[in-house]
């Protein structure tokens, strides 16, 4: 664990609780009314203009990395989807991890810790496809493209999606709150 | 980038708000009013097709993607479950306020789910509580660096 800690991304930027309470509303999306922030300041008691400016300000310091629809890949035609993990040399690993983020086809891109003995691999891609065939082509376009022929790797393609839905921060430990739509 | 074959059940107008507003949303009074005024059509279109988009299960939601671990405390992990406990098991896990992703993949290491907390301590409390309520160990994946950009997802219609 000292290794994460050392190597931790971007330091994070301070969140007040009125930033906590603001994501906490929205994170199962903004409402389909006219006035979409308007009546999220009404549920907390902000205007509408502290509400917009708060989400402007976490946009600006990357606490938001992206602000708008969030799609379904599988409801979209984008039925495989495969992880891809590699086992990758700690000092070849950002090198090749900004590599693969390249690619229109990797939508995520990340370095995680290894659990060994049971899971030796730390760079994750992940790779859709319409199917599992034009999945396994652009796998094999990254391999080409970042010579891995050598590199220790596993396809994980998705079976079921058992829930999605937004991230939730609350300091609560049980649910009072909607869990909107969980899946 | 793969090409799209929804493109029949989708409307041109659906199709376009798909590809104008996955990043950028407007942060305006009325941003559905102003998207509508970008496509060519009006408010209430804009926010029929997105009520639509919703219930059909294409899009998630409209909001905010956060930068993992720039809030709180957050990891993806996996459990090697037999398959005569899957379904009871994902429920299980589904179930946790805490979760946000949970998928089945083709591994042993067969659920995989993203788990985020308010602290690091309720991130691990919530990962113990699943090890004792399952019995199953909980492999903990937490992000070190993350390469992407998200700019959302590139859409190609047939």
């Amino acid at each position: 664990m000292g290794l994460i800690s050392a190597v931790a991304t971007a330091p994070t930027p301070a969140l007040d609780e009125r930033d906590r309470a603001l994501l906490e509303t929205i994170r199962n999306g903004l409402p389909l009314v006219a006035k979409p922030y308007a009546a999220i300041a009404a549920a907390l008691g902000m205007s509408e203009r502290e509400v917009t400016e708060r989400l402007q300000a976490l946009l600006g310091n990357g606490v938001i990395k992206r602000f708008g629809i969030v799609v379904r890949h599988h409801e979209l035609g984008y039925g495989a989807n495969a992880m891809v993990v590699w086992d990758v040399p700690d000092a070849r690993v950002a090198r090749l991890g900004r590599r693969m983020a390249m690619f229109d086809f990797v939508t995520l891109c990340y370095r995680r810790a290894r659990s060994l003995p049971a899971w030796r691999y730390n760079l994750y891609c992940m790779i859709h496809g319409r199917d599992r065939a034009a999945a396994e082509a652009n796998i094999a376009k990254l391999i080409e493209a970042c010579d891995l022929r050598t590199v220790p790797h596993a396809v994980l393609f998705s079976r079921r999606r058992f829930k999605q839905c937004g991230a939730s921060y609350r300091d609560q430990p049980t649910g009072n709150i909607k869990h909107g739509r969980g899946r | 980038m793969i090409d799209i074959d929804k493109s029949e059940t989708l409307t041109e107008l659906e199709r376009r708000l798909l590809d104008c507003c996955q990043r950028d949303f407007p942060l305006t009074s009325t941003p559905y009013a102003d998207i509508a005024r970008r496509l060519g059509a009006d408010e209430a279109e804009v926010l029929a097709a997105l009520e639509r988009l919703q219930a059909m299960g294409t899009i998630s939601r409209i909001g905010a993607v956060l930068k993992p671990r720039a809030v709180g405390a957050s990891t993806l992990a996996a459990m090697a479950v037999p398959a005569e406990r899957l379904d009871e098991v994902a429920a299980l896990v589904s179930g946790y306020r805490e979760v946000n992703h949970n998928y089945e993949r083709e591994h042993e290491l067969n659920l995989w789910f993203v788990a985020t907390a308010f602290s690091e301590r309720h991130l691990a409390a919530v990962l113990d509580d699943i090890e004792t309520r399952t019995g199953l160990t909980v492999q903990r994946l937490p992000m070190i660096e993350d390469y992407h950009i998200d700019l959302g997802f590139k859409l190609k219609w047939a």
